[in-house]
């Protein structure tokens, strides 16, 4: 199949960016839409020109890694689905097909389609665990979890981290991914004694990294490929009230 | 021969007998001590929190641009633990020869016995950190058997267990960067170790986006990079997995261990175009369900539907009627191949097998196997648009796991003092085959539990205090890492670095993958030396020195190629069939592997020469004290 390409080329953060046409010819439906840049991308250095830098690695859909807007979606048409997992049979032949990088003032891009996600690390950084040093463990079966709070906890920790959140939200707001990580750990009795300063502390830095504020539009959830539910931001907000009061 | 300094006593003994004696680093002086720890995976983030817990100074690097994205995240069925949670009989013991066993009698008592002990550990650390692992009912933690075992004691998180366990680890690394303890560098990579007076002593790193080249000092540097099956370039792993570092590491004189081994997994998804870049893994647990065929027609055009009964060939039944499609991953993997390459493989490039679940659904309903394995069907139909519950998954042989990699001790010390490798990179634990499940348990164990005694114990004779990276020995490695980058930059063929890669994939799929022969590994060894000069003189690397991802697979290429022509000479001096390695010209009457116990039971661990020439081959002897190596039948 045929399809036409305008992707946004930036070569360094500082440099001002543009719209690149390209047009493939022979794209087989069956390709993943990153296999569809890594034939582009062959072809541009045989022709003595600098490949499309994207971010990938795992190539199915855990790592987090990959990531562009697509015509306007978060990773693409599909909801739910991470860039890799995109094939291109979901589009129609001749199709013009426009490549972004995710864009938000916390997310500054890098090199073309590269941008720079360490905020999340951060947010993690100051409280997104339980501080159980090794060796300190209590025997497992010793912290009964009933089955139904183990898989609320697992909705929540599901998270493959990759900013589709950020980026489909008209505010740029990390909540999604900094309530899922306090809500995983809130759930279980391991997380519970440190849920008060761990909810202050993440929320704080998620704000001084430039992410906007959540407006409840809930687009987020559309674009999850982990389908975390926005109900988790709610949860995070009620943790952090509670936290204010006690 | 080589020593790998067991303790000597009892199997039950020893790594007990090891931690009451090891020596010890005052907690007033660790922080003087600056440990390097490569390599963010499971192994990477367990120990480089560990070690921060106890107060040394670690300085941490990730190619990633978060520690969080590092491969083991992609495991999916779950992580072993002889916990005996439900009254099974499993214990210590069982679940070592188990191992012991499923690695066909080709890996070291002492740290096999060891992994087994720590893995009841392992399960409290995680569940302590909050990993949300399957849980009963009752709230008491939930777990299930896997391939090639007959006790339950694989814990898991739906499909997703390695996500699980590396985010647990991440975060206990995360907490202590915040704590100050250790020092993390994202987007990094490892170019080269400093060695000074025969000692680990730093690394040379590259900043990724800036492509500045950094000196770090440590006393001790621990390698924890994961595998290298990416060599065969379609495999299950990630784009940028390498073998660089151990590489490098190894040209610096740490010796490498049965690098030819490599676990080709039963189910992963086929290749269908020239395109493709990976070859998804879809879980083993999916064979507890689903029945593996072929039809007994070469020709064969019809749909599997319409293909009765009867001219279905159940060949994993058929040739082990006892454990039928659980038989173990090299023999299931190989068992297809034959299938394959008799004509009678499935799909448009006749290169799968079927993989089939109407009778489990017929038997149990689609409710159930919809419970079981929604989120695999799922990805499935994403990739191929075919739904498994209407028609058979369509599988095939992927390369998935490194048994082989850097040669180390029971201290998990290489041959360069204060060079260590833990997790996947190293060869110790899985001997010719990994057993489902062992290699996060292994990650773990070491990274939480192993190095973090085994290390001080050499920092322990060592003189504390700040590195001189003004040392000629560091002058001397960056320019030999700078001089490499230049070199590869300067060469302005025409070729592209992938190229190259699938190229040398293709030699080792076909030479030194499901089976090899002394013909097939001598023409691959040309053919790698021919490939190998192309790639000098023609390879192309657009851009500049800075962010240049063409670069970064430049360099791991050139490393692939030759570490590819050593997997070749580790493989046709093998002359025996042992686990994951099958040797043509050793086989059974009955085409299975046969494994040669006098003259064939030690570790072959390769110590480098220089470009081009052969490498020396050293022998660690397997001594069986504990259990008697016996023939390794499924049937």
């Amino acid at each position: 199949m045929q399809v036409y390409l305008k992707v946004w080329r930036q070569q360094t953060k500082a440099s001002r960016g543009h719209f690149a046409d390209y047009s493939i010819a022979d794209v087989s439906p069956d390709m993943s839409f990153l296999e569809m840049l890594d034939l582009l991308n062959d072809r541009l250095i045989r022709q003595g020109e600098r490949p499309i830098e994207f971010d990938h690695d795992c190539r199915e859909g855990i790592c987090g890694q990959c990531g562009v807007m697509i015509n306007g979606r978060a990773h693409g048409p599909l909801p739910n689905t991470t860039t890799c997992q995109l094939h291109m049979r979901t589009f129609a032949d001749g199709s013009t097909i426009y490549v972004e990088p995710f864009r938000a003032d916390a997310f500054p891009i890098k090199c073309d389609l590269k941008v720079d996600r360490s905020a999340f690390d951060r947010i993690i950084q100051v409280g997104g665990y339980v501080s159980a040093s090794t060796g300190e463990a209590p025997e497992a079966n010793s912290i009964p979890i009933g089955h139904a709070t183990a898989e609320a906890a697992f909705d929540a920790a599901a998270c493959i981290g990759c900013g589709a959140c950020v980026a489909t939200c008209k505010n740029s707001s990390g909540a999604l991914f900094t309530a899922a990580k306090i809500v995983h750990l809130a759930l279980l009795p391991q997380g519970k004694i440190e849920a008060r300063q761990r909810v202050v502390r993440m929320v704080a830095q998620m704000d001084r990294e430039g992410f906007g504020h959540c407006s409840n539009t809930e687009a987020c959830q559309v674009e999850c490929p982990q389908e975390i539910s926005v109900l988790h931001i709610a949860r995070m907000n009620w943790e952090y009230n509670r936290a204010l009061l006690s | 021969m080589l020593d790998a300094k067991i303790p000597d006593g009892q199997l039950e003994e020893k790594w007990s007998r090891y931690r009451s004696t090891a020596k010890l680093v005052s907690p007033a002086n660790r922080k003087k001590f600056r440990i390097a720890v490569v390599g963010t995976g499971l192994a990477g983030s367990s120990l480089a929190a560990s070690l921060g817990e106890l107060g040394y100074a670690v300085v941490c690097f990730s190619f990633h641009d978060t520690a969080r994205r590092a491969h083991s995240v992609a495991a999916q069925g779950g992580v072993n633990a002889c916990k005996n949670y439900k009254n099974d009989g499993d214990t210590i013991f069982r679940m070592f020869y188990d191992t012991i066993k499923g690695g066909d009698f080709r890996a070291r008592e002492a740290n096999v016995y060891r992994l087994a002990e720590c893995s009841a550990n392992l399960i409290d650390q995680a569940v302590a950190q909050g990993v949300p692992f399957a849980r009963e009912y009752s709230g008491y933690l939930s777990n299930r058997s896997f391939g090639g075992v007959q006790v339950s004691r694989t814990f898991y998180a739906r499909g997703q267990t390695g996500q699980q366990l590396l985010l647990g680890a991440y975060q206990a690394l995360m907490r202590q960067v915040e704590a100050g303890t250790v020092q993390l560098f994202t987007r990094h990579e490892f170019l080269d170790l400093v060695v000074i007076d025969g000692q680990a002593r730093g690394v040379i790193a590259r900043n990724m986006d800036t492509g500045a080249i950094e000196r770090h000092g440590a006393h001790a540097v621990v390698l924890a990079t994961g595998g290298f099956g990416k060599i065969y370039y379609l495999s299950t792993l990630a784009m940028a997995c390498n073998a660089s570092a151990i590489w490098r590491a190894h040209k610096r004189g740490a010796f490498f261990a049965n690098p030819s081994w490599t676990q080709i997994h039963p189910t992963c998804l086929p290749q269908s175009g020239e395109y493709q870049s990976k070859l998804t893994l879809m879980s083993e647990s999916l064979r507890n369900d689903g029945r593996i065929w072929v039809p007994k027609r070469v020709d064969e055009k019809r749909n599997p539907g319409e293909i009765p009964e009867a001219e279905r060939d159940y060949y994993l039944e058929r040739r082990y009627p006892s454990f039928g499609n659980l038989a173990p991953r090299d023999i299931s993997s190989r068992a297809a191949k034959e299938r394959i390459d008799a004509g009678y493989g499935v799909g448009p490039l006749k290169n799968a097998v079927y993989l089939d679940f109407s009778k489990a659904i017929g038997e149990q309903g689609l409710a159930k196997i919809q419970e079981k394995y929604g989120n695999l069907f799922r990805m499935y139909e994403k990739i191929t648009a075919i739904s498994a519950y209407k028609e058979p998954m369509r599988i095939s042989p992927a390369a998935h796991f490194s048994m082989g990699g850097l040669w180390v001790d029971y201290e998990l010390m290489t041959t360069i003092p204060g060079l260590y490798a833990v997790g996947e990179a190293n060869f110790a634990d899985h001997g010719a085959n990994r057993l489902g499940a062992n290699s996060l348990l292994q990650a773990c164990a070491d990274g939480y539990f192993v190095a973090p005694y085994t290390i001080p114990n050499y920092l322990a004779a060592q003189k504390a205090g700040p590195i001189d990276a003004t040392h000629l020995a560091f002058a001397e490695a960056e320019e030999n890492a700078q001089s490499h980058l230049q070199r590869l930059q300067n060469i302005n063929g025409s070729t592209p670095t992938d190229d190259f890669h699938k190229a040398l994939g293709r030699i080792l799929y076909d030479k030194c993958g499901l089976s090899r022969s002394q013909d097939g590994l001598k023409k691959a060894i040309a053919e790698i030396r021919s490939l190998s000069e192309q790639f000098h003189s023609d390879l192309r690397v657009p851009g500049n020195s800075e962010l240049n991802t063409e670069l970064e697979k430049a360099g791991r290429v050139a490393d692939y190629l030759e570490v590819g022509e050593l997997m070749c000479y580790d493989a046709l001096t093998r002359e025996e069939s042992c686990g994951a390695h099958f040797r043509e010209e050793y086989q059974t009457p009955d085409g299975e592997a046969a494994r040669n116990d006098k003259d064939f039971a030690f570790t072959s661990a390769w110590e480098w020469t220089g470009a081009g020439k052969e490498p020396i081959w050293h022998k660690e002897q397997l001594r069986f004290e504990f259990v008697t190596p016996s023939l390794r039948s499924y049937k």
